[in-house]
C-alpha cells in the first residue's frame, strides 16, 4: 500500500514548477546566512550612527574600534572570569587615540566607552540584539522570525564584578568556521606554525600562532563547563569510563601541547636573536613579529597549566561527591523529582503555558506575607511628626592631640650624606676600608662608624635588588684576608668598590622572564 | 511520587475535617485556651521565628503535641485565618502557610511590579523559584530526607538553568529545528530561549545588581524565600549562597511541587514518574565526544 501511494505522489513533488521557496531545507541555509549577517549588522551600525552622536566623530572608525574590543575582550577571557571593563578600555585606548591624535585623551576614552557599551547594548533589557528575518515554513507558509543574539555578555565575577565575555555569535564573526573539531584545529594550526617557522615565514606564522590561542581559549571553555558540571551531581556524570577518559586525555593533551609550545619556543627565540646580528628594516620587522609570537606562546603554556591544576583537582573533589551522595542511606521513600520532573519539562514548553507551571509553584512555594495594616491615627502622626534635621556634616572632628616623638636615630642625616659622599668611587678605583675609616675620622669622629656598618653590608651586596630595580651601579666589598689596622675597629681590611650593572640588559631579561 | 502525595493526602483529612467537630468539644476549652491557640498561630506567622529560641513558642508547641484538643482548636483558627498546617514540631515550628486565596498570600503583582505587565518577566520570576527548590533538593532522596539540608548560590542557580537551555538549544539544532519565534506570537517562544536571551548579569551605575537580570531575577527569589523564613543566608560567595530551613522542605515537597506538577499534568505533559531518579547518566554513544555538554547535570 506504502510504495505505491510513495510513486504516485512523487512525481507531482518534482514538476511542481516554480515554487517560492524550495521549502524548509533550502531556506534553512539562507536563515543561517542572514542571522550570520545579522551578526555584522551592529558594528556597521556602530559607524551609521557615529554622525548622531553630539561633536565630530567621523574620524573615528568605530567598526575597528569595535573589532579590536571583541578581540580584546576574547584574549583576555580568563578560565574562571571574564575580561575586565576598566581594562579592556583602557587597551583600547591607542588604537582610538591613534586614529585621531589631535584629539584630546577624554574624547578617546568616550569613544572607546560608546563603543564598549554599544556592543553590550546597555540600553535593552536583554543587553543583546535582535533581528527579523522571514522564511518559508513545511506548509508554504512565509513566517516572519526574531533572531536574538548577544555580541558581549557580561558574566558575574568573583566577589561581586561584572566581567565581560564574547559570545559564540561573536567569535564567529571574529575567527569565523570555529564549529569544527576543537582538537584537530589546534593540531592543524600548530603544525602549520612549526613548518611556516622554519621556513622564515613569521607574518604568516604569528596568524596562525594567534588562531592557535583562540583555539585554546575555547578548549578551555569547554573543559570549564564539564567539570562545573561534575562538581554538581556525581550520578550526572559517567565516572567508570567517560570523565577519567577525559580527563587522562585533557592531561596528555597539556603535557603534548606543553612539549610542542616549548619546543616552539625555543625556535622563535632562536628564530629573532639571529635575526638580531643583522640590522635591515627587513630583518627588524621579523624580530617584532617573533618577539609577539613569544609572547603569544607563552600565554598558551599559561592557559594550558591552569587547565592542568584544575584536572587534578577533579579526582579529589568527585571522591568527597561521592562520599555525601551515594553512601549515605537510603531514604524511606521518595520524593518528588523537581528537576526531572518540573523544571526539565518546563523548559521546551511555549512561554505561555509554562507561566501556567511557573505561577502554579510560585503561588505555593513563597510562603506567607503578613499584610501591614495602619491607624489612621498612626498615619497623622507620623505624616504631622517633622522630619529630623540631618546634621549635613556630621559632628566635629576632635582636634588630634599629637606628641612630636623624639628623633633618635644614631646617625644624622647629614652623618649619612657624608658617608655615602666617601663610599660614592670609581668603578674602577676600589679602595682598603682602612683609608676610607681614617678619611671619615678626619671629616666627624662619629662617621667611621656608619662607614665599617655600610662596608660590612656591602660583603654582601643586595644582587637581587639591584637586578630587580634596575639599578646602574652597586656597591660590593671583598675580603682579600689582609687584617684591618685601625684603633676602633678590628677584622679584616675590606676592599670596597662599586660594581657597573648591565641595566639594560637586565630590563630585557626581565621582560623575558615574566 | 503519587503515593506520597496520597499519603500527604490523608494526613490531611486527619487533620482538617477536626473543624465542624471543633464545636462540641468547644464546650470544654476556655476562653484562654482560644487564646492561647491562636498564640501559637502568630507564632507561625513569624516564620523567622526559631521555637528554640523562645520558651513561650516552646511550650505551646509542646501543648500542641501532647493535648489533641488544643491541637484541634490550633488548627481551627489556622483554618479560620485561610492558612495551612504543614508541620508542628520542634524543629520546624508551627510551620503554616498562606491558602489559595488568603490575605496572607504572596501575590506576583506585588513580587515583582514587572511581572504583571510582561510575560517573559513573569515566566522568569517563577521560573528562579522553581530553579532555586531544584537546586537546593537537586535529588528526590534529598527533598524526601528531613535532615538534609540545601545549599546553593544564586550564580549557581543562574548557571544550572542555563546550562540546561543551553542543551535544549543544542537538541533543537541538532534536529534542524528553527526556534526563533514568530514576530507576531511571543507566547509561543519556548520557555527555555527566553531565559537564555535574557542578560545574565550587567553594570549598574551604583554597582547593585541589574534587577532584570536573570541572576537579578534568581537572587530576588533567593532574598524573598529568606525573609519567608524558608533560606539563611550564609555568605556572599557566588552572588550570595544560601541554606535551606525545614520549613522551605516542607513548603516545597508538600504545597509547591504538588500544585506545579498538577498544572502540567492538565497541559497534558506527563513527565516520567517511575520513581526513579532522572539523574542518570546519558546513554552510551551520545555523549561521548569532548562537548560542553558531557558533562550537563541531568539527562532528561
Amino acid at each position: 500500500m506504502t510504495s505505491p501511494a510513495s510513486t504516485d505522489l512523487a512525481p507531482p513533488q518534482l514538476s511542481a514548477g516554480p515554487r517560492p521557496a524550495q521549502g524548509p531545507a533550502a531556506d534553512e541555509g539562507l536563515a543561517r546566512r542572514l542571522r550570520a549577517l545579522a551578526c555584522t549588522a551592529p558594528l556597521h551600525d556602530l559607524d551609521a550612527r557615529k554622525a548622531n552622536l553630539a561633536g565630530e566623530y567621523t574620524v573615528y572608525a568605530m567598526a575597528e574600534v569595535a573589532l579590536a574590543a571583541i578581540d580584546l575582550i576574547t584574549l583576555n577571557m580568563d578560565f574562571d572570569t571574564g575580561a575586565d571593563h576598566e581594562q579592556i578600555v583602557a587597551r583600547l585606548l591607542p588604537r582610538v587615540a591613534a586614529q585621531a591624535p589631535a584629539r584630546p585623551a577624554a574624547e578617546h576614552e568616550r569613544v572607546a566607552r560608546w563603543v564598549l557599551e554599544n556592543l553590550i547594548n546597555v540600553g535593552s533589557v536583554d543587553r543583546g540584539f535582535r533581528a527579523v528575518y522571514g522564511t518559508f515554513g513545511t506548509d508554504g507558509v512565509y513566517v516572519r522570525r526574531d533572531y536574538d543574539f548577544k555580541l558581549i555578555e557580561e558574566v558575574p565575577g568573583y566577589g561581586g564584578g561584572v566581567y565581560l565575555r564574547t559570545t559564540d555569535e561573536a567569535v564567529n564573526v571574529l575567527v569565523g568556521a570555529l564549529d569544527t573539531d576543537v582538537t584537530s584545529a589546534q593540531i592543524a594550526a600548530e603544525v602549520k606554525l612549526e613548518v611556516l617557522i622554519n621556513r622564515g615565514r613569521l607574518a604568516d606564522a604569528q596568524l596562525a600562532a594567534e588562531q592557535a590561542r583562540y583555539r585554546t581559549v575555547q578548549y578551555a571553555e569547554t573543559l570549564r563547563k564539564t567539570l562545573e558540571a561534575t562538581r554538581r551531581n556525581v550520578r550526572a556524570v559517567d565516572w567508570l569510563h567517560t570523565v577519567p577518559d577525559m580527563i587522562a586525555e585533557a592531561l596528555d593533551h597539556v603535557a603534548d601541547r606543553y612539549r610542542h609550545e616549548n619546543a616552539i619556543l625555543t625556535n622563535i627565540r632562536k628564530a629573532r636573536d639571529e635575526a638580531e646580528a643583522t640590522n635591515d628594516a627587513k630583518t627588524a620587522e621579523h624580530k617584532r613579529r617573533a618577539a609577539e609570537l613569544v609572547d603569544i606562546v607563552k600565554d598558551c603554556i599559561r592557559r594550558h597549566t591552569q587547565l592542568q591544576s584544575r584536572l587534578l583537582e577533579a579526582g579529589p573533589l568527585f571522591r568527597a561527591e561521592q562520599d555525601r551522595q551515594a553512601f549515605a542511606a537510603p531514604a524511606a521513600y521518595t520524593g518528588l523529582d523537581l528537576y526531572g520532573q518540573l523544571v526539565a519539562p518546563v523548559l521546551p514548553l511555549p512561554v505561555e503555558q509554562a507561566t501556567r507551571v511557573t505561577d502554579a509553584f510560585f503561588a505555593h512555594g513563597t510562603g506567607l506575607r503578613t499584610p501591614a495594616s495602619v491607624r489612621l491615627g498612626d498615619l497623622v502622626d507620623l505624616l504631622l511628626t517633622p522630619p529630623v534635621e540631618r546634621e549635613h556634616l556630621g559632628a566635629e572632628m576632635p582636634e588630634p592631640d599629637l606628641i612630636a616623638t623624639p628623633d633618635d636615630s644614631r646617625f644624622s642625616e647629614e652623618q649619612l650624606a657624608n658617608a655615602m659622599r666617601l663610599l660614592d668611587l670609581e668603578h674602577d678605583a676600589p679602595r682598603r676600608l682602612s683609608g676610607l675609616l681614617a678619611e671619615a675620622r678626619r671629616l666627624d669622629p662619629d662617621l667611621p662608624y656608619l662607614v665599617a656598618l655600610l662596608a660590612v653590608h656591602a660583603a654582601s651586596p643586595p644582587v637581587g635588588t639591584a637586578y630587580r630595580q634596575g639599578e646602574e651601579r652597586l656597591l660590593f666589598a671583598v675580603d682579600d684576608g689582609t687584617p684591618l689596622d685601625d684603633p676602633e675597629f678590628g677584622g679584616a681590611d675590606l676592599i670596597v668598590g662599586t660594581a657597573m650593572l648591565d641595566a639594560a640588559g637586565m630590563a630585557a631579561d626581565r621582560t623575558e622572564a615574566s | 511520587m503519587s503515593e506520597t502525595h496520597a499519603e500527604h493526602t490523608d494526613a490531611w483529612s486527619e487533620q482538617e475535617p477536626p473543624q465542624p467537630p471543633a464545636a462540641p468539644t468547644a464546650s470544654a476549652v476556655t476562653p484562654a485556651d482560644a487564646a492561647d491557640a491562636a498564640r501559637l498561630v502568630s507564632f507561625g506567622l513569624q516564620p523567622k521565628l526559631l521555637p528554640a529560641r523562645d520558651a513561650e513558642y516552646t511550650e505551646l508547641l509542646r501543648r500542641y503535641r501532647e493535648d489533641p484538643a488544643f491541637a484541634r482548636l490550633a488548627d481551627a483558627v489556622a483554618t479560620g485565618l485561610g492558612l495551612v498546617v504543614l508541620e508542628v514540631s520542634p524543629r520546624a515550628g508551627m510551620a503554616v502557610t498562606a491558602g489559595e486565596d488568603s490575605v496572607f498570600a504572596v501575590r506576583m503583582g506585588d513580587y515583582a511590579r514587572r511581572a504583571s505587565t510582561d510575560s517573559a518577566d513573569r515566566f522568569l520570576h517563577g521560573l528562579a523559584h522553581l530553579a532555586v527548590a531544584a537546586m537546593a533538593f537537586p535529588r528526590p532522596e534529598d527533598l524526601a530526607d528531613d535532615t538534609y539540608i540545601g545549599r546553593f548560590t544564586v550564580n549557581g542557580v543562574d548557571a544550572f538553568v542555563r546550562q540546561a537551555c543551553l542543551r535544549l538549544e543544542q537538541r533543537a539544532e541538532e534536529q534542524g529545528e528553527n526556534t526563533d519565534p514568530a514576530s507576531d506570537a511571543p507566547g509561543l517562544e519556548a520557555a527555555w530561549r527566553t531565559y537564555a536571551r535574557r542578560s545574565a548579569t550587567g553594570a549598574t551605575k551604583d554597582a547593585r545588581r541589574l534587577a532584570g537580570s536573570t541572576t537579578g531575577i534568581v537572587g530576588k527569589a533567593a532574598a524573598f524565600l529568606t525573609d519567608s523564613g524558608f533560606l539563611q543566608r550564609t555568605g556572599d560567595e557566588g552572588g550570595g549562597s544560601y541554606r535551606t530551613t525545614a520549613r522551605y522542605q516542607l513548603q516545597v515537597r508538600d504545597m509547591a511541587g504538588s500544585a506545579a506538577m498538577a498544572e502540567l499534568l492538565d497541559l497534558g505533559v506527563v513527565p516520567v514518574s517511575d520513581g526513579s531518579a532522572t539523574l542518570l547518566p546519558p546513554p552510551e554513544g551520545d555523549d561521548l565526544e569532548l562537548a560542553a555538554d558531557a558533562g550537563l547535570p541531568f539527562h532528561a
